[in-house]
């Protein structure tokens, strides 16, 4: 039982799944009932992860690995770090809610769409698991055809636009990532006279800079496009807005992670020296900082609800790759932390949307206007997620962001002065969205009948809520959790950071360092 | 006397074409004499069962002697016919393409109100000329094998006589193919004159000791060249393809574009690459010209099925793609290209099979269930089969964890090892093109509205023939180790 924890709790979902498909389409209550409890048993079991996750031990726990196909060298190897942890834990968190607030949203073809979710679920947390690059990159295409159709079948009008526009991009970048990849495996076998994809393996490989630059941009190419990085953003907001509501909640929350995270485990610590290179990282820098930007000013100018908090992400993504190209421990501690924070906000964010399009089937920003008298309960709890969005201290988004800016601070100046404008930015449209859709009078006679949150509605923000709180009070256990391994991709990419010595002059180092992740 | 021109070595290294042949003959003589109803001509299918019965044997028999005996390769006929793992490995992808189009063909010729007991004839005497692509080391051999085999699809493209588009279909395919065989045979005239022989062996031995850039050598490369790549609808010389794939019957359809695309592939593998192939030693020639001739071909390929709304036409154009992924993977010409080609078959055999068996259930009274609009709601009509051929279109997209992507994972390293970085990247975006125009279908299928209320037209055969197919590619797809050393088996040494 154990030793195997992490198969469980990445086969749960998927066991969850077969049950399912026995259960007649007909009998929709079952259906629901049903993966509401799968998709709970697969929170369930990912709580021991918590509690026997030792922190601060080097390499990878609740290790499995079994011979998956010899003759290409493939490996069944899972693990976890510290950052699969959070992000595993933001998965299966938010699988169950996704699941509640689908509940009444989605009445026709119910056991196709649980049985995507579920399908969906373990394909995102295999990508957060799998520690063979093959086994990675299964699980990273497994994930494509479910949201396919969760944004294709149960989408808005222009859905099936949407849903392949969202294949094409995203398989067009893992289909060039791939390409790294073989070039990498084949680097391996060429010194080493062995095929395999184990990453610890692979990490040994020493190849030039040039041959690195060429394989990063093709793993750039995978990871931006699905973050997603600033010219390559457009897929995002279609996406988004045509997806349901329970689909826009995953993508934005875990979905996106998978890029961040890719960079994480595989650019930065399989290609150190291209991932140190003077130019690459400041053309990344700049891009990411395009984004915040750029995101934030579209967003602005937003008159679909959804759209807006589709755009934000881009923006506070921005964040998380500025963090990660900063490449010093604040910058990329700040920035996983933000990834869980983005998939807690937006996330939010989202459902907030959901429940007001399933009421008044519209998003148009300036069909609402005083809510808030109509629908306290409501008002509450999207004053908490926004605030929790725009980086209110005490709340989450602050300790994320604060990190983030202080690792780019430290990075180079001009980035952090120009990332700051996204904070304020950030505050400026949402502010506004609360302002114009919750405050003043009501203004049209049909938002005068609508309902308050049900019992259920409210159950499903709650332990957001209380995450969003705890990590806005007190961060230091993620803090905790995180040193270990942000300590060795930066050790991997800057030998000697932490002893004094840096050769690399790409980006100065101070004097000191400060900072929560110290 | 007659041993010395018919020995033990050369009876056992014909057995399953000698198996098939005599299985074919004896088909043609009992449809007379015991099935005079046509209801009872799904009997004929226990001939075919034999025949491939007999015909496995022999092929396992052979298997186990070159295991046993330690030895690469048995020759009979003094070189004609080779025996080895190449060529009995494609002959049992041969083999499970004839199985399974019989199996569910008996339904849809009777659907279609042309069952006749022949046609049984013919996919058993096509398998045999299959065979002797697959194992023929003589130019006079591999020639007739190709005949035998191209004759029978004339015929059998042609085999719905009331139905317009297929007599076209057979007519097209018939001139064009005469047209590309006077090619090859020019080619392999050629090839005798510079040899004087038409072993493979003694060509592949002149050839080498001639310069590459040689003019007659280069006379001979392109036009048997030209030959060969309309076997594989190679474009250019694709244009028969996809007239022939949407009138023929759709199980013909199905055999044509498996079984007779890997015979002439492994027709090609066996003149280009290997010890025996006359035109390895050419190779600085021929590679730049495939090379531009698999682009062409993906391009021409991918590009024209985008706008397809005949399902049976957009899988044509998506089975010249494919043969242009294959091609790449002898541009590569290392051994996990050559290696890479034969999992391609092997997946393919299943993936391909499996969608046109979809469209072959699709096919019903007064219903030609080949277009967009016919498949459209299948998932609201059977979930089971919309959903097997969502798993066939997301392999022959090349989607893990589905058996289509290790044949294009093989080509794409293939092509990585030997440096062709270029012909790399353009084969993968090609992949993101095709997604597009397979999830064309799958978009009919799950999100459309039903066109009309007719059940499926499903038989006990084509249940089986699906379900071998869906679980095959899933399996090859999720457990690949054991399929992976088989195709292993097949490299040419």
């Amino acid at each position: 039982m154990d030793q195997h924890l992490l198969s469980i709790v990445l086969l749960t979902p998927l066991a969850g799944l077969l049950v399912l498909l026995f259960i007649p389409s007909k009998s929709k209550d079952l259906i629901r009932i049903w993966a509401n409890l799968a998709a709970f048993a697969g929170f369930l079991v990912s709580l021991p992860l918590v509690s026997r996750f030792q922190v601060g031990v080097a390499g990878f726990q609740f290790e499995e690995r079994a011979d998956w196909i010899p003759s290409l060298g493939a490996h069944y190897h899972i693990g976890m770090d510290g950052i699969s942890l959070l992000l595993v834990m933001l998965t299966t968190l938010m699988g169950f809610v996704a699941m509640l607030c689908s509940w009444s949203a989605v009445q026709d073809r119910t056991k196709e769409y649980y049985s995507m979710f579920l399908l969906l679920q373990t394909g995102m947390i295999g990508v957060f698991v799998a520690l063979d690059f093959f086994l990675f990159y299964v699980f990273w295409e497994l994930v494509l055809v479910p949201m396919y159709f969760i944004i294709g079948v149960w989408g808005g009008p222009r859905k099936l636009y949407a849903a392949i526009k969202f294949f094409l991009y995203t398989l067009a970048g893992s289909v060039l990532m791939l390409l790294g990849i073989l070039t990498l495996y084949f680097q391996h076998f060429h010194q080493f006279g062995t095929y395999t994809f184990e990453i610890s393996e692979l990490m040994k490989t020493a190849m030039p800079l040039g041959l690195q630059q060429w394989v990063f941009w093709a793993f750039f190419l995978g990871f931006a496009i699905k973050v997603p990085m600033f010219p390559f953003h457009t897929w995002l907001p279609d996406a988004h807005v045509e997806a349901p509501t329970a689909g826009s909640v995953i993508l934005a929350a875990v979905l996106l992670k998978m890029g961040t995270y890719g960079f994480l485990r595989f650019s930065l610590p399989l290609l150190p020296k291209a991932s140190m290179d003077r130019t690459i990282v400041q053309i990344l820098a700049v891009l990411s900082i395009i984004g915040i930007i750029y995101g934030a000013l579209v967003c602005m100018m937003q008159k679909d609800w959804k759209k807006l908090i589709a755009y934000s992400s881009v923006s506070h993504l921005g964040f998380c790759t500025l963090g990660i190209f900063s490449m010093n421990p604040n910058g990329i501690a700040g920035s996983v932390l933000q990834q869980l924070n983005h998939g807690i906000s937006t996330g939010m964010l989202f459902m907030v949307v959901g429940v007001i399009y399933e009421r008044r089937h519209t998003r148009e920003i300036s069909e609402y206007g005083g809510l808030a008298h109509v629908m306290p309960k409501f008002a509450v709890i999207f004053a908490i997620a926004m605030l929790s969005s725009v980086g209110l201290p005490l709340l989450n988004g602050f300790v994320g962001e604060f990190t983030i800016l202080m690792g780019a601070f430290e990075a180079n100046r001009i980035w952090a002065a120009f990332a700051v404008t996204g904070v304020i930015l950030g505050a400026a449209y949402l502010l506004w969205l609360y302002q114009r859709t919750m405050l003043g009078q009501v203004t049209n006679g049909k938002n005068l009948v609508i309902p308050d949150l049900s019992f259920r509605e409210v159950a499903m923000f709650l332990p957001l809520i209380a995450w969003a709180v705890w990590i806005g009070v007190y961060p230091k256990p993620y803090f905790d959790i995180l040193r270990q391994p942000v300590a060795e991709i930066v050790e991997r990419v800057r030998p000697g950071y932490y002893s004094g010595g840096v050769q690399n002059a790409a980006i100065p180092r101070p004097a000191t360092q400060v900072g929560v992740a110290q | 006397m007659i041993q010395s021109f018919y020995t033990a070595t050369d009876h056992f290294t014909i057995i399953p074409a000698v198996m098939l042949a005599l299985f074919g003959c004896a088909i043609l003589l009992f449809d007379f004499l015991i099935f005079p109803d046509p209801r009872q001509r799904k009997y004929l299918l226990i001939f075919v069962a034999l025949a491939e019965g007999f015909t496995g044997f022999a092929l396992f028999r052979q298997t186990a002697w070159l295991a046993s005996s330690g030895q690469a390769q048995l020759q009979g006929f003094q070189g004609s016919v080779t025996i080895d793992g190449f060529g009995i490995f494609f002959n049992w992808m041969f083999l499970i393409a004839a199985m399974i189009v019989a199996l569910v063909s008996y339904h849809y010729l009777e659907i279609a109100g042309e069952h006749h007991g022949e046609y049984y004839s013919l996919i058993l005497l096509a398998q045999c000329g299959m065979y002797f692509l697959a194992t023929g080391t003589d130019l006079i051999t591999l020639f007739i094998g190709l005949e035998l085999m191209a004759l029978c699809f004339y015929i059998m493209v042609g085999f719905l006589r009331a139905d317009k588009r297929s007599n076209e279909a057979a007519m097209k395919y018939l001139l064009l193919g005469a047209f590309s065989s006077g090619f090859l045979v020019y080619g392999f005239s050629v090839l005798y004159g510079i040899a004087h022989s038409t072993k493979l062996e003694d060509i592949a031995a002149a050839i080498a000791s001639r310069p590459p850039s040689d003019p007659v050598v280069f006379l001979a490369l392109a036009t048997t060249l030209v030959g060969l790549l309309f076997k594989i609808s190679a474009a250019p010389f694709h244009m028969w393809a996809p007239d022939a794939y949407e009138g023929a019957p759709t199980t013909v359809t199905a055999y044509l574009s498996v079984a007779s695309g890997a015979a002439s592939f492994a027709f090609l593998l066996r003149l280009f690459h290997g010890p025996l192939a006359p035109f390895a030693s050419a190779r600085e020639v021929w590679e730049p010209m495939l090379a531009v001739i698999a682009v062409l071909t993906l391009t021409v390929g991918n590009l024209a099925a985008v706008n397809q709304t005949n399902i049976k036409r957009l899988l044509a154009y998506s089975s010249i793609s494919h043969s242009g992924y294959m091609l790449l993977g002898l541009v590569a010409g290392n051994e996990t290209g050559i290696n890479g080609i034969a999992v391609y078959v092997m997946v393919y055999t299943f993936m391909n099979l499996g969608a046109f068996l979809v469209l072959v259930a699709l096919r019903r009274q007064k219903i030609i269930g080949e277009d967009m609009d016919d498949i459209s709601g299948l998932m609201h009509k059977s979930p089971g089969y919309a959903l097997l051929m969502l798993v066939f279109l997301l392999s022959l997209a090349g989607i893990p964890p589905t058996a289509g992507f290790l044949g294009k994972y093989y080509i794409f390293l293939s092509l990585i090892q030997t440096g062709h970085y270029t012909l790399a990247v353009v084969a993968t975006l090609y992949v993101a093109v095709a997604i597009y125009y397979y999830f064309k279908v799958v978009r009919s299928m799950f999100t459309g509205e039903e066109t009309e209320k007719a059940p499926l037209a499903t038989s006990f055969g084509l249940r089986v023939a699906l379900a071998v197919s869906g679980v095959m590619t899933l399996v090859i797809g999720i457990y690949p180790e054991p399929f992976l050393r088989l195709a292993q088996t097949s490299l040419l040494r």
